[in-house]
């Protein structure tokens, strides 16, 4: 028998490959790419951003068995942030000062974005940011792979009112920038399609609150008005355990009040009992059940490379897997890794995404992505109950806050501006929008 | 709710069939043809499909009907036959022939296509199989398919019900009938039954009274308007109760997570950062033990109260051993040091177990809620941990007061030398402290893993708040952390729903940081000599 199927996964294939590869003198000489990433393997992000620094790691393998890129290697250069802010800005430097890394992937929380963006903007470097947040940035070094909020928030609420019949809502999340934006989006949102001041309730809770008792008894009063009512979740990370709990042992059901959440996806779900929550709903770009063969493929690959049947695949993965093969093909087309070429050559680029069609990158720097809403079911996956019928390009500013409204990005000459405003004519607007 | 005309006979067809032989599954099966139409593109088309299948009255329509539920009714990819998935977790998944019912070994989540549901059709489908259960002879499920049905109640169903009201002779099954048929003939804008719903506290019958309210009628508005401000009046009492048991819950969380800490940091004067971690070890073991024995979770949760206490303790002796032993009497130090154990445990758990969470599954006994009336139900994990932490605390007592070894921590805290002096063994007792504090924080996490999350964070969240409880208790006091605990939890609660719950957790601290001000031992200060020591 020849290595057998148990034994050839690509990880293991992968080294005598390698070996290959340098054995030929031609690409002997090549000095590797490094590819930076910037993910916490430890501290509290570790539970959702450990997965993500295994997805770039196969990414790569997977680039260095077909040959690498422009003839060279990859090579990942990982470092650990450890879920802390202002380490975040000195882990890119060192990435960007030290290692020279020619392109990052990385973050989760928006206040670790925030926390880098000088550092990329300083030392000219290019950072892929796959997770969904609440927009009003647009940098001329950060491509945001993640959806923007009218590529997830919008959506979502659209379909609550529109589908559902929806006319009384909760807004919960957790007290930090991306839910307080997100909401003020879609109050101002909700209220310019007739939706009355006493028909919002706004609600926020500490990271990682696990006593939700009273706030759901008060969900459960708001909702027993006659009027259909639905929970808008922005609640982030581990506090969402304990408030689903709470939803199934008050005995609120989907069909009563449904709760739509937009930080909760697969890996989430693996640490909850997923039977009394089914029907709740998740609005992604991207979901595990998606059925398409692209997704069975990087489904088989990801359970190969983590060698765990019960793997599981989310959002930010499909996300970083966009901007990987949109990086690379960049590279291919500029002919070089260097930051200002590439630049300029991944604005058009359009690569597969898993869910069966394709995601370009536009010249606000984000990307189209197809909207999907999903039921949890009881094996902790989503089906898909709506979609948006073709792909939704991710818009920097929003449409409904004062002050964004008037706002453009687009990063292709002569424009290269993040926040031109339409209506002053100018480069530099919305500062206070921005903050 | 429109196919439930033909629901009726669809159901009396049923019953005959049931006793007839499986029919040949040939070629010209009917199934096939109705389960082609649920495989339909557009939702409404399902929910004919599936009105179709009730009345058809085919014996398989309820595991059909189930399935979809379940969302495990699929189909082959190439549009053949239909499946029922047995468990779809993974790649490959056990499915039996939807319609001869029979295994048909393991296929890929690649080949088949799930017939989605929304939200709408799984009411559809809840109702549908609720009227079935009222055919039921278990009066229990009688009355969850009466209560299923309040609200969802339409023209079509008004008849049947009648019949079945006259024939049940299940009282409160009865009750909840009349109510749902009340709340249809409201919907009508019949203002007679609004004397039926008087009283009730039924969320549903709340919703609907409330939308009555707002309706063009001006009497049946009014009525409405008058039902409800009495059901407000009785619900006021109830939301005062609620508010008390959350408050006592949320503090019995309070006091099972400090309680450990009392010990180690109150008796021995030990600041133990590491604390919170000991709870997640008590956690994790609830997890394993669940790994340990699949399938029986109340029997692992069980299994698990010794097992948590043990690991935690034998963790406990060791940080004593390795760690403070060597740093006694110097507060500084150990609490920089236990602060290093506790980050190297947190990190273990990370690399060793998993980044991520850990599912710990709640036995059927702990879920759901016990209800007291319509209007207030008191959720069950809730009542067993505050029950649990009333049982430790009194075992806790029991040990201190009552045996030789509380004998001996209580007199090597007041007072070492002395102690020493008649023949106390010092060290020793320091190890058992230490191993009871630690032991009891094991039991804490136990307790903890049926409310919140089991992960590597789990220890970080409760060490604040375990310090706040014993430090406003009073240093040294069981009592007084009991005490600490309950109140720390219903001001909470009670000042949570009008400050919300960030403003609230200020204010308690504040509140504490005054109080201690005022009062600098505590609630309830040692007295006399150890207490100056």
């Amino acid at each position: 028998m020849t290595p057998s199927s148990r034994y050839s996964k690509p990880r293991w294939l992968a080294l005598p490959l390698l070996g290959l590869a340098f054995s030929t003198p031609a690409l002997a000489q090549e000095e590797p790419i490094k590819v930076g990433v910037l993910h916490s393997l430890s501290g509290t992000m570790a539970i959702s951003e450990t997965v993500l620094k295994d997805t770039v790691e196969m990414l790569i393998e997977q680039q260095n068995t077909a040959g690498g890129l422009l003839g060279r290697q990859l090579e990942a250069v990982v470092v650990d942030p450890a879920s802390d802010w202002p380490l975040f800005a000195e882990k890119a430097r060192e990435l960007l000062a030290q290692e020279e890394v020619d392109v990052i992937f990385g973050n989760w929380t928006s206040v670790s974005r925030k926390s880098v963006l000088p550092v990329i903007e300083e030392l000219n470097g290019l950072l892929f940011y796959p997770v969904q947040y609440e927009g009003e940035e647009s940098s001329e070094n950060v491509f945001y792979t993640g959806a923007a909020p009218n590529q997830q928030a919008i959506p979502a609420v659209n379909y609550l009112m529109n589908d559902v019949g929806v006319e009384r809502w909760v807004l919960a999340g957790t007290d930090y920038v991306y839910p307080r934006t997100t909401n003020k989006i879609l109050d101002a949102y909700l209220k310019s399609h007739g939706v009355a001041d006493d028909d919002i309730m706004i609600n926020y809770t500490p990271f990682g609150h696990s006593d939700w008792q009273n706030i759901v008894s008060e969900i459960k009063d708001f909702g027993s008005q006659g009027k259909k009512t639905a929970v808008v979740s922005t609640i982030n990370g581990d506090a969402n355990v304990p408030f689903y709990r709470e939803l199934g042992n008050q005995g609120i059901s989907a069909a009563d009040i449904p709760v739509v959440a937009f930080s909760v996806g697969e890996q989430e779900l693996t640490g909850i009992d997923t039977a009394p929550l089914v029907g709740h709903l998740a609005a992604w770009n991207y979901f595990m059940s998606v059925d398409s063969d692209a997704n069975y493929d990087f489904i088989d690959a990801w359970i190969e490379y983590t060698g765990d049947e019960m793997a599981v695949t989310n959002d930010p993965m499909e996300a970083h897997y966009i901007g990987f093969n949109m990086w690379a093909e960049a590279v291919r087309k500029a002919g070089t890794t260097e930051v200002d070429a590439v630049k300029e050559a991944i604005i058009g680029v359009s690569v597969p995404n898993l869910t069966g069609g394709y995601a370009a990158m536009m010249p606000n720097h984000h990307i189209t992505k197809p909207v999907l809403i999903g039921e949890i079911q009881d094996n902790g996956q989503f089906s898909i109950v709506w979609e948006t019928p073709s792909t939704v390009a991710g818009d920097a500013w929003s449409d409904y806050l004062e002050g964004s409204r008037d706002l453009i990005s687009d990063w292709r000459k002569p424009m290269e501006c993040g926040n031109y405003d339409v209506v002053q004519g100018r480069c530099g607007g919305g500062q206070a929008a921005a903050e | 709710m429109r196919m439930l005309p033909r629901l009726l006979p669809g159901l009396l067809c049923l019953c005959l069939l049931i006793g007839l032989p499986l029919a040949a599954q040939a070629q010209d099966d009917p199934g096939q043809a109705l389960l082609e139409s649920i495989a339909a593109d557009s939702y409404a088309e399902k929910g004919e499909a599936i009105e179709a299948i009730i009345a058809s009255g085919d014996e398989r329509s309820r595991r059909w009907l189930e399935a979809l539920l379940d969302g495990k009714l699929q189909r082959h990819k190439d549009g053949g036959g239909f499946v029922i998935v047995l468990e779809n977790r993974g790649r490959n998944w056990p499915v039996v022939d939807a319609l001869s019912l029979e295994g048909a070994g393991e296929m890929s989540r690649r080949d088949l296509d799930r017939i989605g549901i929304n939200n709408a059709l799984r009411g559809q489908l809840q109702s549908a199989l609720a009227v079935l259960d009222l055919y039921k002879d278990d009066a229990g499920d009688r009355r969850e398919a009466a209560r299923e049905l309040l609200g969802s109640v339409d023209a079509a169903m008004v008849e049947p019900l009648r019949d079945l009201v006259a024939g049940e002779d299940d009282a409160e099954v009865r009750r909840l009938l009349e109510q749902a048929l009340a709340i249809h003939r409201l919907d009508e804008g019949e203002i007679a039954a609004i004397t039926e719903l008087e009283g009730s506290l039924n969320g549903r019958v709340r919703a609907a009274l409330s939308s009555a309210a707002r309706s063009d009628d001006p009497d049946l508005a009014d009525a409405a308007m008058a039902a409800l401000a009495d059901i407000e009046q009785k619900m006021k009492l109830n939301r005062g109760l609620e508010t008390l048991y959350f408050g006592l819950s949320l503090g019995s969380v309070l006091v099972l997570a400090a309680i450990g800490l009392a010990i180690t940091f109150g008796v021995m004067g030990v600041i133990n950062m590491a604390h919170g971690e000991l709870i997640m070890l008590g956690a994790y073991t609830t997890w394993a033990m669940q790994q340990l024995l699949p399938g029986q979770p109340g029997l692992a949760l069980v299994v698990s109260i010794p097992a948590g206490f043990l690991v935690a303790a034998l963790a406990g002796i060791a940080i004593e051993r390795g760690v403070i032993q060597f740093l006694k009497g110097r507060p500084l130090e150990t609490l920089l040091a236990t602060f290093g154990v506790s980050l190297i445990l947190q990190q273990l758990v990370r690399t060793v177990i998993s980044p991520q969470n850990r599912s710990v599954v709640s036995p059927d006994w702990m879920s759901g809620s016990l209800m007291i009336n319509e209007g207030l139900s008191l959720t069950l994990n809730r009542l067993f941990v505050l029950g649990f932490a009333l049982v430790v605390f009194a075992c806790l007592m029991l040990v201190m007061r009552r045996t030789r070894l509380g004998l001996e921590v209580r007199a090597v805290t007041q007072n070492r030398a002395m102690a020493r002096c008649m023949g106390i063994r010092a060290t020793r007792v320091d190890i058992l402290t230490f191993a009871l504090g630690s032991g009891v924080a094991g039991l804490a996490g136990v307790a903890l893993s049926q409310l919140t999350n089991v992960g590597p964070n789990l220890g970080q969240n409760y060490i604040i708040d375990s310090f706040m409880v014993v430090v406003f208790g009073g240093v040294g006091n069981l009592w007084g952390t009991l005490v600490a605990g309950l109140s720390l939890g219903v001001i909470n609660q009670v000042l949570e729903p009008w400050a919300g719950a960030v403003l609230a957790k200020i204010i308690v601290l504040v509140f504490i940081i005054l109080f201690i001000q005022k009062r600098p031992r505590g609630l309830f200060p040692q007295k006399g000599r150890a207490a100056e020591g």
